[in-house]
């Protein structure tokens, strides 16, 4: 148990959801995606916390703010489909391409 | 504690692949909610038990609201059928993999400093003495992003609010309402009023 091999844990969680955020077409399932790559970052904030700093407490006040992140990003999302599904009919990344370049 | 903390990421990472494999978006939530929970048992064993306690409870609560607005917008009932939806899949994969071969190559190379200090005895105490204390402006700011996405997601879920149908300075009379009522009804109903000779309560105000 190393800080290598939690940070390697928190590098394949945020590879698969960054995979997921990239490929998803369905916008919940791409959140999925979004979550995963924040369930990295928890790894990593911990992991620096117990093995590089943990005389004091900022790798687990990172943390939180992570968590509460993830909680967050969930519920604007949710609120974001509804209004967009409301608004449309539309729950597909393909069809909300108003911001496409 | 090696074992159980290989096994545990094993778990996470496969549940984190099993979230884009299933073929249905309640199984998907269930699977993110598995990799969480191994993240949360993982950070028992670096000493983070109120972090570790708080991650399962708040995700087991966030992943079973999840699952109902997944089970709300799943096109595919059951997973009876297979669910793929997605778009430019092979880029994503590769791009997946290769920023985690760049993070795994960063991991290994990078001389992480030396370990400064130790574990308190008790780092729940000292996370809350560090949010109560010199960190409390963190806790602050992440108290006023709550109350902001708690009044943003209701504006934005509201079907029809107050605007839609008060229009913009909230001065239309009357309100523009769908159903029976007076903006949809067939006859207008100012016409209407005018032909009884009844005063309409919408045009007393203007």
């Amino acid at each position: 148990m190393t800080l290598e091999a939690f940070l390697l844990l928190a590098a394949a969680l945020f590879a698969v959801g960054l995979y997921g955020a990239l490929s998803q077409q369905s916008i919940v399932m791409l959140m999925m995606g979004l979550e995963l790559m924040i369930n990295g970052l928890i790894v990593a904030g911990g992991a620096f916390w117990y093995f590089l700093a943990p005389g004091t407490a900022d790798g687990q006040v990172l943390v939180l703010v992570a968590v509460t992140v993830m909680a967050l990003e969930m519920a604007m999302g949710f609120a974001v489909v509804t209004a967009i599904f409301r608004a449309r009919e539309v729950d597909m990344t393909d069809d909300a391409g108003d911001l496409s370049g | 504690m090696a074992v159980a903390f290989w096994i545990l990421a094993a778990v996470s990472v496969a549940a984190g692949i099993a979230v884009f494999v299933v073929d249905s978006m309640a199984r998907a939530t269930f699977a993110l909610l598995a990799s969480l929970l191994a993240v949360g048992l993982a950070f028992l064993l670096i000493d983070l038990q109120y972090l570790g306690v708080l991650i399962i409870l708040m995700m087991v609560m966030e992943m079973l609201i999840m699952a109902v607005f997944m089970i709300m917008y799943m096109m595919n009932p059951a997973g009876l059928m297979p669910m793929k939806m997605v778009h430019n899949n092979r880029v994503a994969a590769l791009v997946a993999g290769a920023v985690f071969a760049l993070l795994a190559v960063g991991i290994f190379l990078t001389p992480w400093p030396r370990r400064r200090g130790e574990p308190p005895a008790d780092p729940t105490h000292a996370l809350g003495l560090s949010i109560m204390g010199p960190k409390m402006l963190v806790m602050m700011v992440i108290g006023v992003a709550i109350l902001a996405t708690m009044i943003s997601t209701v504006v934005l879920a509201t079907h029809r609010g107050r605007y839609d149908r008060y229009g913009d300075d909230l001065t239309r009379r009357p309100p523009d309402d769908p159903g029976p009522g007076h903006a949809h009804s067939p006859q207008p109903p100012v016409e209407h009023h005018h032909a009884c000779g009844a005063p309409n309560p919408g045009e007393e105000r203007t």
